[in-house]
C-alpha cells in the first residue's frame, strides 16, 4: 500500500511539474463560470468568447476554466486555486465573483484579474460588462410595431439596476414608435426555473399581451410564446431553435472580441485596470438575426442598430419623465452612466410597481 | 378560453409533478424510511424521459424510462440505507446531489433540442361537459396517472392487506419482523415505489411543463414536495389538495403581478411557502392527530437480530 501511494505521489508530481514547466512557455488564461459552459445562455456565451480567444491566439496562450463555480466561498477557493496554478490572467464572469476575487487579488499582486459586471476594481482588477440595454431598446421598437394589443409582457428575475435598466430601455424604445406603448412586468425572482418561468408567461399571455421579452435565463418563454402563436425576443444566446416562427430576434451576449482584445494587451505587457462597458458598436453585444417580421419593421430595426452604433442615438435621451410623471430627462440630454448602472426608478409606460 | 379558465390549468399542470412526487414520498415514508433525495431521482427522470423521448420519438417511451430510471436510482438509496444501514439523510441529500450532477452529465447532448410534448388525450363524452371537462378530461395521461396513484394508494393503504403490512413496518418495524413480515424487502419496494413516483414527476417536467431540458429544471419542487408529506400528515387526499393548493397559490400570484396589484413581488413569491407554513401550524396545532399519522419508525435503521 505504501509502495503504491509512493508511487502515486512521484506521478502526481512529475505531472505538476510537466504542467508547471509548459505553463511557462505559454501563458495560461484562465476562467470561472457560474454555470454549466453549455447552458444555452450567460455562461455558454463567455465559453464560445474563450473558444474564440484560443482560436485567435492558440500559439501563444492555452486556456482553463472551471464551470459550475457556486457564488461564496467556494468561488474564493477556485479562484486562488487557478492562481496558484500559475494562471496569469484570470477571467470571473458572475457578479456575485467580485468581492471573491478582489480579495484573491490582494493575495496575488503579480497575477491580472477581470470581473464581469462588477464595479469594484484594484490595480491588478479590472472590470468589464456590456451595454445590453442598447438591444433592448431595438426590441422596445420592433414589439410596438409587431404588437397588435400595444401591451407588452416582460418577464423579469430580480429587481436590480441591469433589469430595471433594460424594462425602461425597451419602453423607451417601444414609446419612441408608439407614444402610448405599455408593458406588464412579471417577476419571477429567479435566474433559472423554466416551469416558473413558462408559468410567468402564460400569466401575461392570458392577460392580454401579445408579446414577449425576457430577462430569465431559459428557453421555456419563448416556447410557450411559440404555443400561444405569439412572438418573442431571445436572451443572452440566440434561442431560434425554440421558436423557428416565434423569435424576432434575440440579444447575444459575445464576448470574443473583448478576450482577445484584453489578453493580446496581457502578453503585450500593457494590461492595465480598465472599467470597460462596451456595447453594439464593440460586438460585444449582437443581434440575432431579425425574422419573422415583416420587411419595413426589419429595416427600422436596422436603422435603429446602425444608429446605436455610430453613437448618434442613445437609448437613454430626454425628453424623458419617470413613471409617476416627473421630468427626468430634458429633450436632447442624456443619462450618465452612474445613474444607469444604479437605475431604481421606471420610466413613463411601465404597468407595474417597482419591487423595493 | 376564459382567464379563470386558463388559470386552472396552469394550476393543474404545476400541481401534477408536486402530486406525484410527494405521493412517491408518503409511502416512502409510511414504510419508516426518509428519503430525502426526491429531487435527485425526479430529475434523473426528467433526463431520461426527455433523453429516450428524444432517441425513439415516442414520449410514451420516454415517461416509462422516466419511472424506470427513478425506480433503479432509488434502489441506490435502498442499497445503502437498508443493506448497509447507513444514515438516511446523509443518504438522501447524497442522493439529490448525485442525480443533479449524473442529469447534467447524461443531458449534455441534449440541451438546447426542441422537445416532443406529451399530447391531451380528450376522454369522450366526459370531456363535452362544459368548463369540467376542458380542464380535467382533456389533460396528458400523467394527470390521470396521478389521480390514479393517489387513488391506488389511498386504497392500498389503508383497505389491502400490503398496505397493512406496510404501515405496520413504519411504525414498528420490530414488531413487524417478530409478526414474519419481512421489513427490509418491504422497504426496498416502498423506496422504489417513491423512485418511480418522482421519476414520473420529473418525466412530467421535461414532457409536459416545459418540454425541453436544462440542466437542474426541477429546481427544488422535490423539496416542496417532502413538505407536502409532512403537510399532508401522510393522508394521500390531503396531500393531493396540499398539491393543488400550493400550484394554485404560485400560479395566482403570477397572475396578480401580470394584473398590476400593488403587492411586492418578492411577497407574492414567497406566497407559496407561507401557505405551507401556515397548515403546517394548523395541522399540528392538533398535536394528538399528527402524533397519529407520523411512522413511528420513520426515519430509523433496521438491522434484524441474526
Amino acid at each position: 500500500m505504501k509502495k503504491l501511494l509512493l508511487a502515486l505521489a512521484s506521478t502526481a508530481a512529475v505531472i505538476g511539474f510537466a504542467t508547471g514547466a509548459s505553463a511557462q512557455e505559454k501563458a495560461k488564461i484562465c476562467f470561472v463560470y457560474v454555470g454549466a459552459k453549455t447552458d444555452g445562455g450567460w455562461t455558454q456565451a463567455h465559453d464560445i468568447g474563450r473558444q474564440e480567444l484560443e482560436k485567435a491566439l492558440g500559439d501563444k496562450i492555452e486556456t482553463q476554466y472551471l464551470e459550475s463555480v457556486p457564488e461564496g466561498p467556494d468561488a474564493e477557493r477556485a479562484i486562488e486555486r487557478l492562481a496558484r496554478s500559475g494562471c496569469g490572467l484570470i477571467f470571473t464572469t458572475s457578479f456575485g465573483f467580485m468581492d471573491a476575487t478582489i480579495k484573491i487579488a490582494q493575495k496575488f499582486p503579480d497575477v491580472k484579474f477581470e470581473h464581469a459586471t462588477g464595479y469594484k476594481t484594484a490595480p491588478n482588477v479590472a472590470t468589464y460588462n456590456s451595454r445590453f440595454y442598447e438591444g433592448r431598446y431595438i426590441q422596445g421598437q420592433i414589439a410596438a410595431k409587431m404588437s397588435q394589443k400595444g401591451v407588452a409582457g416582460y418577464i423579469a428575475s430580480f429587481p436590480i439596476p441591469e433589469v430595471v435598466m433594460g424594462i425602461n430601455s425597451f419602453v423607451i424604445g417601444a414609446r419612441s414608435v408608439n407614444p402610448d406603448f405599455k408593458i406588464k412586468v412579471v417577476w419571477a425572482n429567479t435566474w433559472f426555473d423554466p416551469g416558473k418561468e413558462a408559468d410567468a408567461a402564460k400569466a401575461l399571455v392570458d392577460q392580454g399581451v401579445d408579446i414577449l421579452t425576457q430577462h430569465t435565463d431559459t428557453t421555456a418563454p419563448m416556447q410557450v410564446a411559440a404555443e400561444r402563436g405569439i412572438k418573442a425576443f431571445g436572451q443572452a444566446s440566440d434561442m431560434i431553435k425554440a421558436g423557428p416562427q416565434t423569435q424576432l430576434t434575440a440579444i447575444v451576449d459575445t464576448w470574443g472580441a473583448y478576450y482577445i482584445k484584453r489578453t493580446q494587451a496581457f502578453l503585450d505587457g500593457k494590461w492595465e485596470t480598465t472599467s470597460s462597458w462596451d456595447g453594439l458598436k464593440d460586438g460585444i453585444l449582437t443581434m440575432a438575426p431579425y425574422t419573422n417580421m415583416p420587411d419595413d419593421v426589419k429595416k427600422m430595426a436596422e436603422e435603429t442598430e446602425a444608429k446605436i452604433k455610430s453613437g448618434e442615438l442613445k437609448p437613454f435621451t430626454g425628453p424623458l419623465k419617470k413613471q409617476d410623471g416627473s421630468e427626468w430627462l430634458a429633450a436632447g440630454a442624456t443619462s450618465d452612466d452612474g445613474t444607469l448602472l444604479g437605475m431604481n426608478f421606471y420610466v413613463e409606460g411601465v404597468d407595474d410597481q417597482l419591487p423595493k | 378560453m376564459g382567464i379563470v379558465e386558463a388559470i386552472l390549468l396552469s394550476v393543474i399542470t404545476a400541481a401534477t409533478p408536486l402530486v406525484l412526487a410527494a405521493i412517491g414520498e408518503l409511502v416512502t415514508e409510511r414504510s419508516g424510511v426518509l428519503n430525502l433525495g426526491v429531487e435527485g431521482m425526479m430529475i434523473m427522470g426528467a433526463v431520461s424521459a426527455f433523453a429516450i423521448t428524444q432517441i425513439t420519438g415516442s414520449p410514451y417511451l420516454g415517461m416509462l424510462a422516466g419511472v424506470a430510471c427513478g425506480a433503479i436510482f432509488s434502489q441506490l438509496f435502498a442499497f445503502l440505507t437498508l443493506t448497509l444501514v447507513a444514515n438516511q439523510v446523509a443518504t438522501g441529500l447524497a442522493l439529490t446531489l448525485l442525480g443533479i450532477g449524473v442529469s447534467g452529465m447524461m443531458g449534455e447532448s441534449f440541451l438546447g433540442l426542441q422537445g416532443i410534448k406529451l399530447q391531451p388525450i380528450a376522454i369522450p363524452l366526459l370531456a363535452d361537459i362544459p368548463y369540467i371537462g376542458p380542464l380535467l378530461f382533456r389533460q396528458d395521461i400523467i394527470f390521470y396517472l396521478s389521480i390514479a396513484v393517489v387513488a391506488g394508494v389511498h386504497w392500498f393503504l389503508f383497505r389491502s392487506r400490503a398496505g397493512l403490512k406496510l404501515r405496520a413496518v413504519g411504525d414498528s418495524h420490530a414488531s413487524a419482523h417478530a409478526l414474519g413480515v419481512n421489513v427490509i424487502r418491504t422497504r426496498y419496494l416502498a423506496v422504489m415505489f417513491g423512485g418511480a413516483c418522482a421519476g414520473l414527476a420529473g418525466a412530467q417536467l421535461s414532457l409536459v411543463y416545459t418540454p425541453q431540458w436544462v440542466e437542474n429544471m426541477s429546481a427544488g419542487r422535490g423539496w416542496i414536495a417532502l413538505a407536502l408529506v409532512v403537510f399532508s400528515s401522510w393522508r394521500p387526499w390531503r396531500l393531493a389538495a396540499g398539491g393543488y393548493l400550493f400550484g394554485a397559490v404560485s400560479i395566482s400570484q403570477l397572475h396578480a403581478q401580470a394584473f398590476g396589484l400593488g403587492i411586492p413581488s418578492q411577497l407574492l413569491s414567497s406566497l407559496p411557502y407561507v401557505a405551507t407554513i401556515v397548515v403546517l401550524i394548523l395541522i399540528s396545532h392538533n398535536r394528538r392527530m399528527t402524533l397519529i399519522n407520523t411512522p413511528a419508525s420513520l426515519g430509523k435503521p433496521f438491522v434484524p437480530d441474526r
